[in-house]
C-alpha cells in the first residue's frame, strides 16, 4: 500500500501555479497595503497637511507577502496534501524507529559539543569575548534546561499540571542567599539543603492540593506560586522585600580556588591569568551542565524503577492504578517532591550566579516559559525538552540581533520591539506544526523482546 | 464443584450484608445481603440498572457505602472490612482485584509494563522504596526479572506473548479485554471482580473468556465475582447466580435453581409470554451446552 502511495508524495510542485498565485496575492497585497501603509499624513513646519510617500516600503511587504504564497503553494500546500491522503495513524513502527534513532544519536552529539561549547567559544571570541556566550546563552539556556527537566517529572511523567513551578525556584534562591550570608556556609553544603527544601515545600502544597484535579490543580498551583512572591515581597524583615538580597557568595570550586577577586586563592592569581569574569562563568557553565546530567540520569533511572512507572501510569489513568493498590496521593506527592527539588537545585545555582535575589525573578511569567518548554519539548521526552530550552531560551536571546533588519525597514525601526512578536509567531508555527511537541514518542521503560517505541498517539496527557 | 454444593454458605470468601447506598434521594442498592464462596465463580446478573456496578464499586471501595458491612477473607487466614478501607488498601491488603466496564488500559504503555504496573507494591519493596534503586544497589534487578516472569505467564496465558512490547492501546478489543484480566491477576489477588468481561466480544472470544475464567480459578485458586448479561458466560461457567432488580436481591443460588425461578424470569427477562418462551428455550439451550461439558 506504501508504494502505491508513495509516488504521489514526491510529486514534483507545480511551480507555475504557485508562480500565479505568488502575483495574483501580492497584487491584492498592493492594492492593500498602498492606501494602508504606502501614503502617510503628516503635518509641516507650517501645519499644513501633507502626503508622504512609502510605497516603497508597501512594494517590500507585498512582495514578501507574495514569496510567502508562493513557498506556501510550490512546497507547503502539496506536502499538506499529501500527508491528508495517509491514514491517521500513519507514523508506521519503521518511522518511528528511524526518528528515534536521530533522536539518539542526537542527544549523544549534543552531549559532546555542551562539554566542548566553552573551548570551542574562547577558541573563536576570545576569553574576554566568550562571556556573552557563555554565560547568556550557554549558563541561561541550562538553567531552564534543568528547571524544564524537573518540571517535567511533574507535567510530563506524572501528568499533574503546575503553573507554580516558579515557586520551588525561588524556594531554593532563597535558601541559599540567606543561609549562606546568614550562616556562611558554602554552596556545596547548601546546595543539596536548598533542594530538601524545596521538596519539602513541595509537600506541603501536594498534601492540600492533589486532591485536585485538572484545570483545579493548575490554578491552585498558580496561586501557590504568586503567595511565595508575595510574601517574599511583603515580610521584608526575612526577605528584604522588593530591594531582594544582594552580594550572595560566589560558588568555590570545592573550596580549593575562589572567584572573588580579593581573596588570596583567586583562580586567576594562582594561575597567573589576567583578571577576567569569564573563568567563573566557564567554572559556572561546567557547573550547570553537571546539575542538568545529574537530573536527567536521575530522571531516567526513576523512570525505570516502578515509581517512575507509576507516575506513567497515573498520567494514563488514575482510577485503574487505584485499582490496581497503588497509592496515588503518595505516587504524586513523590513527583510533586522530586521536581521540586531539582527546582530547588536550579534556584540555589541562580542565586549563586546572579548574586542577588528578588521577587521579580520569580514571576508567573517564569513558570509560563517552563511550561511552554515543556510542553514544547513533548511530554515525558528528555531531548526534546532540551530542544524546546533551546528554543525558547536561546530563540528569544538570538532575537535580540536582529539588527540586520534595519536595512531594510530604515533607521528608525526598533527590532527589540518585535521580539515577543516574532517569537509568538514561531510559538504558533512550532504548536500547528508538532502539537504534540518536539518528541512526542515514547520509549518503553521494560521490555520482553525488542524495545520498541511507541507512537505519541496512543500516550495520554494527563489529566491533572 | 458440586460436592461442596454450597460454598457460598460454608466457606464465603466475601460476604456483603446488609449493603445499601444511597445517592441522595436514589436508593441504588437497598439492604443487599449475599457471599461468594471460595474458589466459585460467583455470578451477578440483573437488568440494566439494577445496581450491580454500584455493588461492585463498593466492593472494591471505589463507593463508601451508606450502610451495610462486607468483609472479605483472603487465604491467608485474615479479616478485612472492606467499607473501612480506601480503594487502593482493597486491591493490595485486602487481595480485591477488578476490572472496568469501559476498558481502563494504560494504552500507552506496552503490555508488559501494563502487567508491571500491576505489581507496584511488592516491586516498590523490591527497590529499597526508590532509595535503593536509583543507586543501583539492593538486587532490585533479580526482583524485577521475577516480575517480568509472572507478567511473561500471564501473557502466555491470555495468548498475547507475542505482542508483548507493543502498546496496549493497538490490541483489537477482545484481546484489550483479556489484558485487563491478566493484569487484575497480575496482583495476587483472592478475589478477581470483573464488570461485565464479555461485553462486546464474538461467540469465539466468549468462549476463550470462560476457558480462562475457568483456567484461573482451577490453577491460580483465585474466586472469581462476574457482572454479565451474557447468559452463555454465566450460565455456562458459574457455580452461583445472584439476580438484582432496582437494587434488590430478587434470587440467589445455582445456576439452575435462578433459572427456573419466575421472579427472575418475570424481572430479567420481562413479563411478555412470547418473550418469555422465547428465552426459556434459550436457557435451556445453554443449560444443555453446561451439561455437555459437564
Amino acid at each position: 500500500m506504501n508504494s502505491a502511495v508513495k509516488p504521489s508524495d514526491k510529486a514534483a510542485p507545480d511551480f507555475g501555479r504557485a508562480l500565479k498565485d505568488g502575483v495574483i496575492i501580492a497584487i491584492i497585497a498592493f492594492a492593500l497595503l498602498g492606501p494602508l501603509v504606502g501614503l502617510k499624513t503628516d503635518q509641516n513646519m507650517a501645519n499644513e497637511l501633507i502626503l508622504q510617500n512609502h510605497l516603497g516600503l508597501a512594494a517590500i511587504l507585498s512582495a514578501v507577502v507574495g514569496v510567502g504564497r508562493f513557498l506556501l503553494s510550490a512546497f507547503v500546500y502539496p506536502r499538506i496534501a499529501a500527508r491528508g491522503n495517509r491514514s491517521k495513524a500513519a507514523a508506521t513502527l519503521a518511522e518511528l524507529e528511524a526518528r528515534a534513532r536521530v533522536t539518539r544519536g542526537l542527544s549523544i552529539t549534543g552531549l559532546i559539543f555542551l562539554f566542548v561549547y566553552p573551548i570551542l567559544i574562547i577558541s573563536l571570541f576570545g576569553v574576554q569575548g566568550s562571556i556573552k556566550w557563555v554565560d547568556n546563552y550557554g549558563v541561561q539556556i541550562l538553567i531552564y534546561v534543568m528547571l524544564g527537566w524537573g518540571l517535567n517529572i511533574v507535567i510530563g511523567l506524572a501528568g499533574l499540571l503546575d503553573l507554580g513551578y516558579v515557586a520551588f525556584y525561588a524556594v531554593g534562591a532563597y535558601s541559599y542567599a540567606l543561609l549562606a550570608i546568614n550562616f556562611h556556609l558554602s554552596f556545596w553544603v547548601l546546595l543539596p539543603v536548598a533542594g530538601i527544601l524545596a521538596a519539602f515545600w513541595g509537600i506541603i502544597l501536594g498534601f492540600p492540593v492533589l486532591r485536585l484535579r485538572g484545570d483545579y490543580l493548575a490554578i491552585v498551583t498558580l496561586a501557590f506560586g504568586e503567595i511565595i512572591r508575595l510574601v517574599l515581597i511583603n515580610w521584608k524583615d526575612f526577605s528584604g522585600g522588593s530591594a531582594g538580597i544582594s552580594s550572595i557568595p560566589k560558588v568555590t570550586m570545592f573550596g580549593i580556588y575562589s572567584f572573588d577577586v580579593s581573596a588570596p586563592n583567586n583562580f586567576a592569581k594562582v594561575f597567573h591569568l589576567a583578571a577576567s569574569s569569564a573563568y567563573y562563568k566557564v567554572f559556572l557553565y561546567y557547573l550547570i551542565l553537571l546539575l542538568a546530567l545529574l537530573t536527567a540520569f536521575i530522571t531516567i533511572r526513576l523512570r525505570r524503577l516502578p515509581i517512575g512507572r507509576a507516575w506513567e501510569a497515573l498520567r494514563e489513568d488514575e482510577v485503574a492504578c487505584r485499582s490496581l493498590g497503588i497509592n496515588t496521593t503518595n505516587t504524586k506527592l513523590t513527583a510533586f517532591a522530586i521536581g521540586a527539588m531539582f527546582g530547588g537545585f536550579a534556584g540555589s545555582f541562580f542565586a549563586a550566579r546572579q548574586g542577588f535575589v528578588s521577587p521579580e525573578s520569580f514571576i508567573f511569567m517564569e513558570s509560563a516559559v517552563i511550561v511552554a518548554i515543556v510542553v514544547l519539548g513533548g511530554m515525558g521526552s528528555m531531548i526534546g525538552v532540551a530542544l524546546a530550552a533551546v528554543a525558547m531560551v536561546g530563540g528569544t536571546e538570538l532575537l535580540r540581533e536582529l539588527d540586520f533588519l534595519q536595512v531594510v525597514f530604515g533607521k528608525g525601526f526598533n527590532p527589540d520591539q518585535y521580539r515577543m512578536l516574532i517569537f509568538g509567531l514561531a510559538m504558533v508555527g512550532i504548536m500547528v506544526w508538532k502539537p504534540r511537541g518536539f518528541v512526542s514518542a515514547r520509549q518503553p521503560t521494560a521490555f520482553l523482546f525488542k524495545r520498541k517505541t511507541v507512537s505519541g498517539d496512543l500516550v495520554k496527557e494527563g489529566h491533572g | 464443584m458440586m460436592t461442596s454444593h454450597r460454598t457460598w454458605d460454608s466457606d464465603p470468601v466475601l460476604s456483603v450484608e446488609h449493603l445499601t447506598m444511597r445517592f441522595g434521594g436514589l436508593v441504588a442498592v437497598n439492604d443487599l445481603s449475599f457471599s461468594a464462596g471460595r474458589g466459585d465463580i460467583t455470578a451477578l446478573i440483573g437488568p440494566n440498572g439494577a445496581g450491580k456496578t454500584t455493588v461492585f464499586n463498593c466492593i472494591t471501595g471505589f463507593y463508601k457505602p451508606t450502610t451495610g458491612m462486607m468483609s472479605m477473607r483472603p487465604k491467608d487466614g485474615a479479616l478485612h472490612l472492606l467499607e473501612r478501607m480506601p480503594d487502593f488498601v482493597v486491591a493490595s491488603k485486602a487481595k480485591v482485584a477488578r476490572t472496568f466496564q469501559n476498558i481502563r488500559l494504560f494504552s500507552g504503555m506496552t503490555l508488559l509494563e501494563n502487567l508491571l504496573v500491576a505489581q507496584h507494591n511488592p516491586l516498590m519493596i523490591a527497590s529499597g522504596m526508590t532509595f535503593l534503586g536509583v543507586l543501583g544497589i539492593g538486587g532490585y534487578k533479580a526482583k524485577e526479572k521475577a516480575a517480568i516472569d509472572r507478567a511473561r505467564y500471564w501473557l502466555d496465558k491470555i495468548g498475547l506473548t507475542a505482542r508483548a512490547d507493543d502498546p496496549a492501546g493497538d490490541l483489537p478489543y477482545g484481546a484489550q479485554r483479556r489484558l485487563e484480566i491478566a493484569r487484575a491477576m497480575c496482583t495476587g489477588p483472592d478475589l478477581l471482580c470483573l464488570d461485565e468481561p464479555a461485553a462486546g466480544l464474538n461467540p469465539r472470544e466468549s468462549a476463550e473468556l470462560n476457558a480462562l475464567l475457568l483456567s484461573i480459578r482451577k490453577d491460580d485458586g483465585t474466586s472469581i465475582l462476574l457482572i454479565e448479561h451474557d447468559m452463555s458466560v454465566v450460565m455456562g461457567i458459574s457455580d452461583h447466580v445472584v439476580v438484582l432488580e432496582y437494587g434488590i436481591k430478587i434470587a440467589d443460588g445455582t445456576p439452575t435453581e435462578t433459572r427456573n425461578d419466575p421472579r427472575v424470569i418475570a424481572a430479567y427477562l420481562g413479563v411478555d409470554d412470547e418473550d418469555v418462551e422465547e428465552i426459556e428455550q434459550e436457557l435451556d439451550e445453554a443449560a444443555g451446552s453446561e451439561e455437555g461439558r459437564a
